[in-house]
């Protein structure tokens, strides 16, 4: 579904992508984790057509999307999540979902009708109800919980029904049993609408459980990928993040 | 739902014609008909600029250019006597709805306060031209010599009375069809670019293109503003495209309120009174003016309309609150 090749960045004096090649089969859920600075939020920014990179090619779907604008990638089925919620602070969280529903449907230029429009209702719904924003429906968005910002955004990206999701830390600011709750939600939305997700998560417990296949980044390059098992117990992944003369985590990963 | 929401506004836009056309025939005051003229003007114009501030996000400094061009073209075009009123009116929605098109192409991309600062370079571009195309437009003297109404259909507006109800009904018109693109998906999609431009992006809205189809759209509508006040005053002049024009229409959106869809025409009214009260007793009425706007800037931060409007819902609010916990309190027990 979607593949990177070779992929390059430079700011000025700073190399941010390093030669980056990862394939996202259809239908997988991949974590995307490194340290502070490791580039993840960059590497997003590359394949979804906000920055355009020095070099390398983006395979989406079986063209090469590198120099396109972040519109046409969003309507050719990628969109993204936010790692500080972007929503839309004076619509109600049903205006804003079927707002982007209308959009997706490409009806965003109809004058002679009345918002709300029947047939974006089905879709606003059925988004809420797997959100579980149902009791908050009617509510301003600027008004949600900071949990129910970051589902709301998450809703938002889905209400375009996209082959890929990228989801730019979707636990960022919240509490351990609220992550839980982020990722668990994450999970079921997968399962259900079968789209290949990608993710950026700080909270290793959390990228263990549910990620299928994880890469590492480090200084914009990868340094590991593979399954929970693997990453777990390779020892450039323990020293980037505990520092080189810390065992403590291979101990716990053996354990 | 939708048609119930069309045949609401409907039915407040006819109760509006009425009493618009019936009030100046009740009290017959020639001063009251010169206000409600005065007020569809420039009420018009600052309902079609709010399409721009309050449901886009878009804060044009410029906007009378369109309102002086509609004046322009519709009285060029009436003293050229070859064509009738309604078919003058066309061409000069159409034309200027073109200038907006070529202003907008170049305007739109730029954000924030440059776009603020184009829109206004723009206006003093076509106020300068105006100005010194002496021979087309009579220059700082105005389009002089009347404007002249011929008779169309059977009606004659060379009435007072009769040009005032034309004015009354072209105005409540565009409010009706102003009403409807806030209310439709166009009108849902631009409150997402006015909320967050770079969320909508991400979420397929292209917003260059919405934001141009809009400013269009306002410059129609500013237009028509321009036409009902050069057939009012039978002449159209340089100051209609002046920036303090322009500043009018946004202190009417500052006075009455911007997310209320009728704050504009609110704001149109209270400015009117304000300046016709005013001026009765100080010749300083700016001072006064700008007194008033402070206070409400200050003070209330918004608009009085959206103050208005937040304060009955925060009442509700308040209201159902206790509610809600006792029936939260009662479910926990049970």
């Amino acid at each position: 579904m979607l593949s990177v090749q070779n992929l390059d960045k430079r700011f000025g004096g700073v190399h941010a992508t390093r030669n980056v090649s990862i394939d996202f089969p259809d239908g997988s859920l991949t974590a995307i984790i490194g340290p502070n600075g490791a580039g993840k939020t960059t590497f997003f920014n590359l394949i979804s057509g906000a920055f355009r990179p020095n070099s390398g090619k983006v395979i989406f779907d079986g063209q090469d999307i590198v120099g396109k604008s972040s519109l046409e990638v969003v309507r050719l089925g990628m969109t993204r999540a936010f790692q500080v919620a972007e929503i839309f602070p004076s619509l109600t969280v049903t205006e804003a979902i079927m707002a982007t529903v209308i959009s997706h449907l490409r009806k965003s230029w109809t004058f002679l009708r009345r918002f709300p429009v029947a047939e974006a209702r089905t879709r606003t719904e059925e988004i809420i109800e797997l959100l579980g924003l149902a009791d908050k429906a009617g509510t301003l968005s600027r008004n949600l919980s900071h949990g129910d910002q970051k589902l709301l955004d998450i809703g938002l990206a889905l209400a375009m029904e996209p082959k890929v999701l990228l989801l730019d830390e979707p636990t960022a600011g919240m509490g351990p049993d609220e992550r839980w709750r982020m990722i668990g939600k994450v999970q079921h939305l997968w399962q259900v609408k079968k789209m290949t997700v990608l993710f950026i998560e700080h909270d290793m417990d959390i990228v263990f459980k549910i990620a299928q296949r994880i890469h590492v980044l480090k200084y914009g390059a990868v340094l590991a990928q593979g399954t929970a098992d693997e990453i777990r117990r390779n020892q450039d992944v323990i020293d980037a993040y505990l520092g080189a003369d810390h065992h403590l985590f291979a101990a716990v990963g053996e354990a | 739902m939708m048609k119930a929401g069309f045949l609401r506004d409907l039915f407040f836009a006819a109760v509006v014609l009425i009493v618009l056309i019936v009030v100046p025939f009740i009290f017959t005051k020639p001063s009251l008909r010169d206000f409600l003229i005065y007020v569809m003007a420039y009420g018009l114009l600052a309902m079609s600029l709010n399409l721009l501030v309050g449901l886009t996000g878009l804060v044009s400094f410029g906007h009378a250019a369109f309102f002086v061009s509609g004046a322009y073209m519709f009285g060029l075009l009436m003293q050229s006597g070859r064509v009738s009123i309604p078919v003058a009116i066309l061409i000069t929605v159409c034309g200027t709805a073109v200038l907006a098109m070529v202003i907008g192409a170049i305007c739109v991309r730029l954000k924030e306060i440059y776009f603020s600062f184009i829109t206004l370079a723009f206006q003093m571009f076509i106020h300068s031209i105006i100005l010194t195309w002496v021979s087309l437009t009579g220059g700082d003297q105005g389009l002089r010599g009347g404007i002249p109404r011929p008779p169309f259909f059977g009606i004659d507006l060379s009435s007072g009375a009769s040009l005032y109800i034309f004015s009354a009904c072209i105005f409540v018109a565009c409010i009706l069809i102003m009403r409807q693109v806030w209310q439709s998906p166009f009108g849902y999609t631009l409150r997402l670019i006015r909320d967050n431009p770079n969320r909508a992006n991400y979420l397929g809205v292209d917003i260059v293109r919405m934001k141009l189809g809009v400013f269009i759209l306002a410059g129609a509508m500013a237009s028509v503003a321009g036409v009902l006040l050069s057939l009012f005053v039978s002449g159209a002049y340089p100051e209609f495209g002046f920036w303090t024009t322009s500043g009018e229409a946004i202190f009417m959106i500052m006075l009455g309120g911007s997310q209320l869809f009728v704050g504009p025409i609110i704001g149109a009214i209270l400015l009117r009174l304000l300046e016709h009260f005013v001026s009765i007793y100080t010749e300083y009425h700016g001072l006064v003016l700008g007194v008033v706007i402070l206070a409400i800037v200050l003070g209330l931060r918004q608009g009085i309309a959206d103050y208005v409007v937040d304060f009955l819902q925060r009442r509700r609010e308040a209201k159902a609150a206790p509610a809600k916990e006792a029936a939260f309190v009662k479910k926990r027990i049970a």
